[in-house]
């Protein structure tokens, strides 16, 4: 038996389940609080399936369950202990003595704008979340971050006018409004940013040239001719074009391909 | 020599007139600025409840920012972040039970006792430089100026961590002086400028920055230097408006004392960023041939 497994598990190999109802031989189940209420679960699942294996049927705090659509932010706290801690459900593996509370939603303010019409100033966003100015630093919104993001930091950086540093610093925020959960000033934090990154994107941040010259190529109708052709061929001769077409061979060298056919790019 | 800065969150946007000149200056003195990297909101004002520390919190962050970042001495101008941050430093230095508090509600920082020094700007130029080798760097002498230091409130207040004394006002003089300008006694140097009374008033009704004002222009004083943005937001920024609903009957320009500073160093007009600061200002300069040819 490995090491690594032997600390994780304390001495005995961990039983994988996946999301049998019937456990198979040697898998341990640990005892965990779901609002308040103890159930026995295996110790390998994740805070989500450990929910579902206890019975619970997400309807919504349940989205991609691959740590990034923001919708299973969970609570905990280990018994014995004071401390609060945060993760995503469908993320973090349980541990024995959770308690555990799911804030699916969390009815922090969204202000309602045109991006077209706000302009690029930070003004504009403080205009728009007057609420940033309640921040007295007490830092709990980065505590709270499943995504380990320096909320605090993107927040100083909006009442310091960086919008820039702001966007950069938010850049993984996922949405999933912990932040606000915890805010005594009752700062939107998510929202604000993802403000912020779309000021920074449509005002701040240089369009890309060859991206524009795409987009005017395609709105002039470049490719509007091919496309009416593949939309009016027939079956067979849409398998033959498919059959046919050129195709990069696979683990070609990185820019040492090109297509004989050129129309088309 | 090289010194941790913290700038503050009005001189990063209305007030880069303070900044960009204070950062610039130093260096052209050959002072290396670093701004300590992920430094929040001051906190201020500076919260008189006693047992409100939350308020705090915002400020000795920065301070154990300043602390991890290796730095012994902070520096920083704004009258306001300055005296926030020395209040709470004091409070962190001083009071054993609070500083206990706090420590242990921040407890994803290492804990902190006061070991920063908050140092203001004016103190760092005086101690670091000297007025004597100031002089000796000044390009363009700030001659027939006649400048009026004002302090406002926040730089002396309280008596344990004022600039210096109560009622002297020998720091801004001093630089002044070394810059070549007349500094003229102003008697109203440490009373209010209106402070956040103006946000209930229309403009140019701010009837204390309008006596303070009065007072300076009948003191013969050209130009006031500050180093509060609330104090030039309500000095400065308001005198077109008390002009014309009669509240004052001159102007006096005002300006950061970084700007008089970067001035007198001969640097780019530019990094002065006049265009923040009221009309009257830049063309004062001008008309005393302050400003290299623009």
């Amino acid at each position: 038996m490995c090491e690594t497994e032997q600390k994780t598990s304390k001495n005995t190999p961990r039983v994988a389940t996946g999301d049998r109802a019937i456990l198979p031989e040697g898998a341990k189940t640990i005892p965990v609080y779901i609002m308040g209420k103890q159930y026995d679960v295996p110790e390998t699942l994740t805070i989500m399936k450990a929910m579902e294996f206890a019975g619970f049927k997400f309807l919504r705090g349940a989205g991609c369950r691959g740590g990034i659509c923001g919708a299973c932010p969970t609570v905990y706290r280990m018994a014995g202990d004071y401390k609060l801690h945060f993760g995503l459900a469908c993320q973090t593996v349980v541990e024995a003595d959770m308690y555990l509370a799911q804030i699916p939603f969390y009815p922090a303010n969204r202000a309602s704008y045109s991006i077209e019409e706000i302009g690029g100033s930070p003004e504009a966003i403080h205009a728009l979340y007057p609420e940033l100015f309640r921040c007295v630093a007490c830092n709990q919104c980065t505590k709270a971050c499943p995504m380990d993001v320096d909320v605090l930091g993107y927040i100083s950086a909006l009442k310091q006018g960086n919008i820039e540093k702001a966007a950069r610093i938010s850049f993984d925020c996922i949405q999933c409004g912990l932040c606000a959960s915890r805010c005594m000033g009752e700062i939107p934090q998510y929202q604000a940013a993802q403000l912020a990154r779309r000021v920074y994107g449509k005002y701040i941040l240089p369009q890309a040239e060859h991206l524009k010259a795409r987009v005017e190529a395609i709105e002039g109708g470049k490719y509007d001719a091919m496309l009416d052709e593949l939309a009016t061929a027939s079956k067979e001769d849409l398998e033959k074009i498919y059959v046919e077409r050129e195709r990069e061979p696979d683990f070609a060298e990185v820019g040492s391909w090109q297509p004989k056919e050129t129309q088309y790019l | 020599m090289k010194i941790s800065y913290y700038p503050g969150c009005t001189l990063k946007t209305k007030a880069k007139n303070l900044d960009k000149a204070a950062v610039a200056s130093l260096e052209a003195l050959g002072i290396e600025v670093e701004e300590i990297d992920r430094w929040n909101c001051c906190g201020a004002v500076h919260s008189l409840t006693a047992d409100d520390l939350i308020h705090q919190v915002g400020p000795v962050r920065n301070l154990v920012r300043a602390k991890e970042q290796g730095a012994t001495k902070l520096v920083t101008l704004c009258s306001m972040c300055y005296n926030t941050l020395a209040r709470a430093n004091e409070l962190m230095k001083n009071d054993e039970e609070k500083r206990d508090t706090i420590n242990r509600f921040m407890d994803e920082e290492i804990d902190y006792m006061g070991e920063v020094e908050v140092v203001h700007y004016l103190t760092l130029l005086k101690e670091e430089i000297g007025w004597d080798t100031l002089k000796e760097k000044v390009k363009a002498p700030l001659a027939d100026l006649k400048v009026g230091p004002y302090y406002g409130c926040t730089l002396q207040r309280p008596a344990d961590i004022g600039i210096e004394p109560f009622g002297s006002y020998t720091l801004m003089t001093g630089m002044l002086e070394a810059l070549g300008a007349t500094v003229v006694p102003f008697n109203a140097a440490d009373k209010c400028c209106g402070s956040y009374q103006v946000l209930g008033v229309p403009a140019g009704e701010n009837s204390a920055g309008a006596a303070l004002l009065n007072l300076a222009s009948d003191a013969g004083i050209e130009a006031l230097a500050t180093s509060c943005p609330l104090c030039e937001y309500n000095l400065g920024k308001q005198q077109e408006q008390m002009i014309e609903k009669g509240k004052i009957e001159k102007n006096v320009p005002t300006y950061y004392f970084t700007q008089l500073l970067a001035v007198a160093l001969g640097l780019d007009s530019e990094i002065c960023h006049f265009e923040l600061n009221s009309k009257v200002s830049v063309e004062l300069l001008k008309e005393k041939k302050c400003l290299a040819a623009a």
